[in-house]
């Protein structure tokens, strides 16, 4: 798998303009917009309860230090570019939110450095801390200060805040006669209309109806033309691929991965694929010693015209090229091609039965798979495996990942049997 | 965080905000509003007058001493207000202090501004009930301004340490209740400073002094009274020969209030943490 991977990952660098980038991807030409410099964070945990007099003072007496230390951030250091959309991924847990928050300068790191340059929007816990005793309208303004913004300059923002929010006519209305989805709107309308020029954002497109929704999409994409600097953490794949430049895998407070979008979201995805027990592993193991050398599958790649594709349109018909070597003559009866989606469910799963035993000479083969795509948009991954009547051939797990573009809601999309159009093998 | 970085242009807005919002929130849903600043020392004043002047005859040696009263009542409100608004100021923007970045200073400062409005708006009434009372109206009276400046200093040191120590120790609110219901008493509030003096035999000058020295209000207290209301009112400054001693009070209060400012400033970092 790590193989064709790479493989097909060298191609379509080798496709790319060339672009002066430094070693973590950054676009080098530009100037820094923030910077992360060897930045450790920790936190001390009580361990009991110290936070009375009482108990202080037993603590104190029986020499219990009354915490424990727990290391969040280790050495972290990266820095984002002006004009850069840049993701953060990783599990709950992780350090994401602690990073957001020392970014932001509301946690102090325990050493290393944290420079911005230019003015810096957070939007973090779902809100800015409104107060709902004061109105939409007096929240705006008390919020604008608490950014820093003077009052002329809230005034210049404040109609585009409201628009934005869609909440023209509650603004003199109390917050706390708001909804809880509104609160959200005109939190997040600040963050994004007040004019900052790094704006961080904290789990923000799980916020509003879906109307608000495929507006701060739309957003998102105004953001990225204007060349505004963004940094998003989201546990959404999707848009990590669609709107980031670079993105940033977090794990147990390291950042484990840098770089390319796609490769960050792969990185992510993968590590929730269910962990390989030690017998699995070993039986893997076994399988592989007694079938090696028969089939190796080079590179998987989704095919459109002919080209390699990444990104396909929805209704986008779609060859899967499967480049695989054979040490000896086979037989070859079945090939799996079970493809699934970015939540796991299968959509392609049965075996593509050829006719009869093809007969594959050793050599270098392609096997050209030809489907109607039926997908609605997402993330998809296949896993290949070929086998003769009794023998398996080649077990191959996600040897390709691609992604259908597109807005609609995910629906359920399989595809059937009837949807594979022709299977040849040169 | 920098001490210099309280006197931005975006601090300044900050604090304006903040404190605008306290204003038109104090007194939301209240048929009075802000005649309850004016009106809650009034009344408490009333029931005082009538307990300590009028059936303990307390101060019956002091001329204009209902007006001494009043002044003292206020004053010490203010620094109450202070101290213990101060107090909570950190912790009570807790949600804020977790979600933005901004000056903890502010918060602390916002929070005096309010108690300085009262303060501002009951010391009208103390102009106009000392001129009723027939209170000489004399230059000294400008005097009062200085001493104002110390007493909100004093109180502003305090409320930046204790809303610094309340982030760790919640304890501090009902302990800062007592120490304030004690001082309450050992400030010559009720009674005059003369009354201390008078008591306790051969001690009571020495303890009278000694509430002057290491009492930071009553020092201010008296020295309100003397400028304002009728010299008759002894201050430290009479009372001690010491040079030391004369401007003790203001190292202290200078003391303090540095104390509380550097206290609070190396737990700030912390605060989004803590709170």
């Amino acid at each position: 798998m790590s193989k064709s991977n790479r493989n097909k990952r060298t191609n379509t660098k080798a496709t790319a303009a060339p672009v002066r980038k430094t070693a973590q991807g950054a676009p080098a030409d530009r100037p820094v917009a923030l910077k992360v410099d060897h930045v450790y964070k920790s936190f001390k945990l009580p361990t009991e309860r110290a936070g009375s007099l009482k108990n202080t003072i037993f603590n104190w007496i029986r020499g219990i230090r009354g915490y424990r230390i727990q290391e969040v951030l280790k050495d972290i250091t990266f820095d984002i570019r002006q004009g850069e959309f840049f993701g953060i991924v990783g599990k709950n847990g992780s350090g994401k939110s602690t990073l957001l928050k020392l970014i932001s300068q509301i946690y102090t790191p325990n050493s290393g450095t944290i420079t911005t340059n230019g003015k810096l929007v957070p939007f973090i816990e779902l809100g800015v801390g409104f107060n709902p005793e004061l109105t939409g309208r007096e929240n705006v303004y008390l919020n604008g200060a608490m950014l820093g913004f003077s009052r002329d300059e809230i005034d210049a923002m404040y109609d585009d805040i409201v628009e934005f929010a869609e909440l023209g006519d509650f603004m003199e209305q109390k917050l706390k006669n708001y909804s809880s989805g509104m609160q959200v709107r005109l939190a997040f309308s600040v963050a994004i209309k007040s004019q900052g020029d790094i704006l961080v954002l904290d789990e923000v497109l799980a916020v509003g109806d879906e109307a608000f929704q495929k507006k701060c999409q739309n957003y998102f994409f105004e953001a990225k033309r204007q060349k505004k600097t963004v940094i998003l953490v989201t546990h959404s794949m999707p848009d990590v691929r669609r709107y980031c430049d670079r993105a940033m895998f977090i794990q147990d407070g390291r950042i484990s991965k840098i770089g390319d979008p796609d490769e960050i979201a792969d990185a992510y995805s993968d590590s929730f694929l269910p962990p390989k027990t030690a017998a699995q592993i070993a039986a893997e193991k076994a399988e592989r010693e007694a079938q090696r050398n028969v089939v190796t599958v080079n590179n998987v790649d989704i095919l459109i015209d002919g080209e390699p594709q990444k990104f396909l349109a929805e209704k986008e018909d779609f060859t899967i090229a499967l480049d695989f070597a054979c040490d000896r003559d086979i037989q070859a009866k079945n090939l799996f091609i079970d493809m699934y989606d970015g939540r796991n469910v299968p959509v392609l799963s049965f075996p593509l039965s050829m006719d009869e035993h093809v007969k594959i000479a050793a050599g270098d083969h392609v096997a050209h798979v030809k489907v109607r795509n039926v997908l609605a948009f997402g993330d998809f991954r296949i896993n290949i495996a070929l086998q003769s009547d009794a023998e398996r051939l080649t077990v191959c797990e996600n040897a390709c990942r691609f992604h259908i573009k597109g807005f609609a809601a995910p629906v359920m999309s399989v595809i059937n049997p009837e949807e594979v159009v022709d299977i040849s093998i040169d | 965080m920098n001490i210099t970085e309280i006197f931005t242009r975006k601090n300044w807005v900050l604090l304006k905000a903040m404190v605008s919002t306290d204003f038109k929130l104090r007194y939301q849903q209240s048929v009075l509003g802000y005649v309850w600043s004016v009106l809650k020392p009034l009344m408490l004043f009333a029931i005082m007058y009538l307990v300590f002047v009028r059936f303990l005859r307390f101060g019956a040696d002091v001329p204009h001493f209902a007006v001494a009263l009043l002044l003292g009542i206020i004053m010490w409100n203010f620094f109450n207000e202070t101290t213990t608004g101060g107090m909570m100021s950190v912790v009570g923007h807790g949600d804020l202090l977790r979600k933005i970045h901004f000056s903890k200073y502010v918060v602390v400062i916002a929070s005096s501004m309010s108690a300085l409005i009262n303060f501002g708006i009951n010391f009208v009434v103390v102009i106009i009930f000392s001129l009723f009372n027939g209170v000489q109206l004399s230059w000294t009276w400008l005097l009062i301004l200085p001493i104002v400046l110390e007493l909100y200093m004093l109180s502003l040191g305090v409320a930046f340490f204790l809303s610094a120590v309340y982030v760790n120790l919640r304890d501090l609110n009902p302990i800062w209740e007592v120490v304030m219901q004690a001082g309450f008493y050992a400030t010559p509030i009720i009674y005059p400073i003369s009354l201390i003096a008078s008591k306790a035999g051969d001690l009571g000058p020495l303890f009278a002094r000694l509430d002057l020295i290491l009492n930071p209000v009553a020092q201010i207290v008296q020295d309100a009274r003397h400028v304002m209301i009728a010299p008759e009112n002894p201050t430290i400054w009479e009372w001690v020969s010491n040079p030391f001693l004369k401007v003790w009070p203001i190292i202290f209060t200078f003391l303090i209030f540095i104390g509380g400012l550097g206290y609070f400033t190396a737990k700030s970092k912390y605060f989004a943490e803590l709170v």
